[in-house]
């Protein structure tokens, strides 16, 4: 056993050490944020961004890309508020049914050698387009078991001093421990991230490609459907372009989390740190009275400084 | 001494008055927030509010009224901005929404963290918030009417749509619609969508012009109806009475007419001030005035009378605006208490 290098310590501490530094300032600004309603609302929205960030994770790790990440959950947020919410059976079985096709999906990019990016734009438009007509204008209804479990309290633990954990926190806590245990903690799961960083290795020891391909693609549909199930029971009521720029989050938040886009490279909790990282820098722009059009080039410029510090981490790591 | 004492009180009394009068909700604060702001209409509501809410707050009506808008138009990015005016001790959020549905979550969750929530133009369904909501079909009804008391013999109408399977198009149209079968002396005798464009209105009703018997009046919904005059002064056929929508060339128009011909008809939209309307029916709320859930927005209709004003409080380019006071807000309260 070698002990574990600095540079890489850092690296692992990164994206926690970003998103203290982001509460640090917001408390700053604004200390009635920093408390339980505080962290209820403004991190409520980052359980469906983290969500989809996982799922965006299991295509990044084999070295692809789900550019219709964003509309699938928009699609599913559809589906829950219509048939889920009036013919249970049916809804289960489209949810079911979409996660099926991510897989074949998977099995379509291994087997014809596709690039992802062209086959998920164009599923993009495919998942808006069986959205819109399931839901042609702005409507449904969330079932009431989804409402009532996004807007779950938590009781106080009595042996912590009465301290309330609010859900959003436990939410995240919950993801990223299951996602931290499948992919990094059982021997399939360095198999997974084996046939990103090594393909070649893994399929001369004899481990099926198709078949690993298969199931990150199926895990991406199956915590895309999560994220959209968490969403509508959010929003309360859904919309088919209620979800577009998750695409775009899911990916800086894997990319602020820790991973790499290609070498099976990835860390879940990170990847929920980053997700959680992203919504909060929204909250800390508001609150900075940074004008709305100035947002998006502000949450750029935080990712790039994150990402700036990470490359100068791994120069640490190669002595010149 | 006694007398003193009591001209002290009396003067004390006054001035506590006149204080609670107007300064019950001196320490709240109003927030706009808004989903868009990238047309003519949505830049003149925005300016609409700075101009009413600065002298307000100057005045120390409320503490802030602060406009807030969205880089995206996306539920998702508006909802999170709800919240964070939430966490930011906002009491009240005047609210113009992407959705009407899907904002609801985080509405119900600022009104239970005890935030007034009013929702205008883009009207939100979630029963705990406040709607100042656009009567689009009665908007369209009183275009007939109009015409039924200015050409009490009817006669063909034609009518110029907005943008296809647009829920305000809709509206605008079943009011119209309405109003004829109620006036059997009308008859619509064609239909186009000119888009609320003035070019797209001038080409679609250059296309069916040829097709129609003598047309007595356009029923229109705004932003066509320049297009639609230009269109018949091409095919060489008398103009019509034409009704406008408060836009600025459409106007300009009918000036023009009426100095040349006296030329008469009527203009009516919604003003982009309606802004204004919704910040203080929130300042009356906050007040703890007993206001209804459901209002409706006074159109802003200009006649042959006082067209002349309106056009010269028009921008170029721009929709004829007027902001509210809040004497206009208890107006609209009161009516909808009826």
């Amino acid at each position: 056993m070698t002990a574990v290098s600095p540079a890489r310590f850092l690296r692992a501490i990164l994206p926690a050490l970003s998103l203290a530094i982001l509460l640090i300032a917001v408390y700053h600004l604004n200390p009635r944020a920093i408390s339980p309603l505080g962290f209820q609302l403004m991190f409520n929205l980052a359980i469906p961004i983290a969500l989809a960030t996982i799922a965006q994770m299991c295509v990044i790790t084999v070295n692809d890309l789900d550019l219709s990440i964003g509309a699938y959950v928009g699609f599913v947020v559809c589906i829950a508020a219509t048939w889920l919410q009036e013919i249970p059976v049916l809804g289960l079985l489209a949810l079911i049914g979409g996660i099926l096709v991510y897989m074949l999906l998977g099995a379509l990019i291994h087997l014809r050698k596709l690039p992802s990016i062209v086959v998920t734009l164009g599923m993009s438009f495919v998942w808006l387009g069986l959205a819109i007509l399931v839901l042609p204008t702005p409507g449904g209804q969330s079932p009431g078991w989804l409402a009532a479990l996004m807007k779950y309290k938590p009781p106080p633990i009595p042996f912590l001093g009465g301290l309330v954990i609010p859900f959003p926190i436990l939410a995240a806590v919950v993801i990223a421990a299951v996602a931290h245990v499948g992919l990094m903690n059982t021997s399939y799961g360095s198999i997974l991230r084996g046939s990103g960083g090594n393909p070649k290795a893994i399929e001369r020891a004899g481990w099926s490609l198709l078949k690993t391909k298969v199931t990150m693609f199926g895990l991406a549909g199956f915590f895309g459907m999560l994220a959209g199930l968490a969403l509508i029971g959010l929003t309360t009521s859904a919309q088919a372009n209620v979800a577009e720029r998750y695409t775009l989050l899911s990916i800086a938040g894997v990319i602020l989390g820790g991973g790499s886009f290609v070498g099976g490279r990835v860390s879940p909790v990170g990847a929920v740190i980053g997700a959680m990282t992203l919504t909060l820098a929204a909250s800390f722009l508001a609150f900075m009275r940074i004008p709305p059009d100035w947002q998006i080039g502000a949450q750029g410029a935080i990712l790039i400084i994150v990402l700036a510090l990470r490359a100068i981490i791994d120069r640490l790591e190669k002595p010149i | 001494m006694l007398k003193r004492t009591f001209a002290c009180a009396v003067a004390a009394a006054a001035l506590f008055a006149a204080s609670h009068a107007i300064a019950d909700t001196k320490d709240k604060k109003i927030a706009l927030s808004n989903n868009y702001a990238g047309n003519s209409w949505r830049q003149a509501m925005l300016r609409s509010w700075d101009k009413v809410t600065k002298p307000a707050v100057e005045a120390g009506i409320v503490a802030a009224a602060d406009p807030f808008t969205t880089a995206e138009n996306q539920v998702t990015e508006q909802a999170a901005q709800i919240q964070n005016l939430v966490l930011q001790g906002y009491n009240a959020i005047v609210l113009n929404a992407a959705s009407p549905d899907a904002l609801n979550g985080a509405v119900k969750e600022a009104c239970d963290a005890g935030v007034v929530v009013v929702s205008f133009d883009g009207i939100v369904t979630e029963p705990c918030a406040w709607r100042i909501a656009v009567d689009f079909k009665q908007m369209g009804k009183d275009e007939v009417l109009y015409l039924k008391d200015k050409m009490p013999q009817g006669g063909n109408l034609l009518e110029i749509r907005g943008l296809a399977g647009v829920f305000v198009d809709d509206e605008i149209s079943k009011g119209i619609h309405e109003g004829v079968a109620e006036n059997p002396q009308f008859k619509i005798v064609g239909s186009v969508h000119g888009d609320w464009d003035q070019a797209k209105a001038q080409a679609a009703v250059a296309g069916i012009l040829p097709s129609l018997p003598e047309i007595a009046a356009v029923v229109t919904q705004g932003g066509d109806g320049y297009g639609a005059a230009q269109a018949f002064k091409a095919a060489g056929r008398p103009t019509p009475l034409i009704i406008m929508g408060n836009r600025e060339d459409e106007l300009k128009w009918w000036k023009e007419q009426k100095d040349a011909n006296g030329y008469e008809t009527m203009s009516v939209s919604i003003a982009p001030g309606v802004s204004t309307l919704a910040f203080w029916v929130a300042q009356m709320i906050l007040d703890g005035k007993d206001v209804p859930k459901d209002l409706v927005v006074p159109f802003l209709r200009i006649d042959q009378d006082n067209l002349e004003q309106n056009l010269a409080n028009t921008e170029a380019g721009g929709v004829a605006n007027v902001e509210y006071t809040a004497e206009d807000a208890q107006k609209v309260v009161d009516a909808a208490k009826k």
